[in-house]
């Protein structure tokens, strides 16, 4: 049963592949941005459906310096330089949400 | 020319980095499995998309904004992932079935099971 599991999700996964990079027409960094909201997709699944709290601490973590990376792709793909301010911004809000986060699962106090 | 070939390989190298990171976050089977996998190659790989894009772009505005952006990931993601991590531990989500050795010196729920646990006087 877990083989084909597998064998199912990477089928899936090299169909997903094959659409992006053969079938569909646009220049090469919208699919390198397509990769990248696919993983963030993936990510998301991890937050709706994580089998304990700490699963979902992690994924928004995970999240956030994803979302770094694919606001750079942005920033080279349209050739603007302001979308690097939001992922700066983004990074410090991460990692102090992840800091609350990591506090509040522990069950100390945010003054602690 | 050869900068644009070198900076579209390191972005290669950071998005296939991110892609079996997240791989890593859905298909392992426990809490520090997947902040390992999810920690490790996730930064790893936005630090090499990111070198990439400041070969491409070089010593422009957006070039420093981006070694910027390197350096906070580096410093910020490990210092998040040991919060998360020992939070966790403590709030005490248990290992996977296959795990071999525990070495955290905290409160020991089962005290039977200490074939694994380090010696109290060495």
């Amino acid at each position: 049963m877990r083989v084909v599991r597998w064998f199912v999700g990477l089928i899936l996964l090299a169909v997903l592949a094959y659409l992006n990079f053969f079938v569909f027409r646009a220049p090469l960094l919208v699919k390198l941005i397509n990769v990248s909201l696919f993983s963030a997709l993936f990510v998301l699944y991890r937050v709706v459906f994580g089998p304990s709290p700490a699963d979902r601490v992690i994924a928004v973590d995970i999240l956030g310096v994803l979302i770094i990376g694919l606001l750079a792709l942005l920033g080279l793909f349209y050739d603007q330089g302001f979308f690097m301010d939001i992922a700066l911004i983004w990074a410090l809000l991460s990692f102090v949400a992840s800091l609350a986060l990591a506090k509040v699962l522990e069950g100390r106090r945010l003054d602690d | 020319m050869i900068r644009h070939h070198i900076g579209m390989a390191f972005i290669w190298i950071g998005i296939v980095f991110d892609f079996l990171g997240v791989l890593g976050l859905l298909r392992l089977p426990d809490v520090y499995n997947r902040l390992q996998a999810g920690t490790k190659c996730i930064t790893f790989g936005s630090a090499g998309l990111l070198f990439g894009i400041f070969i491409l772009k070089g010593f422009t505005t957006f070039g420093f904004k981006v070694l910027l952006g390197i350096a906070f990931i580096f410093l910020t993601s490990p210092v998040a992932a040991h919060a998360i991590a020992r939070a966790s531990r403590r709030s005490g989500i248990p290992l996977c079935g296959e795990s071999v050795v525990d070495l955290y010196p905290g409160e020991r729920k089962s005290e039977e099971d200490t074939t694994h646990a380090p010696a109290k006087n060495s």
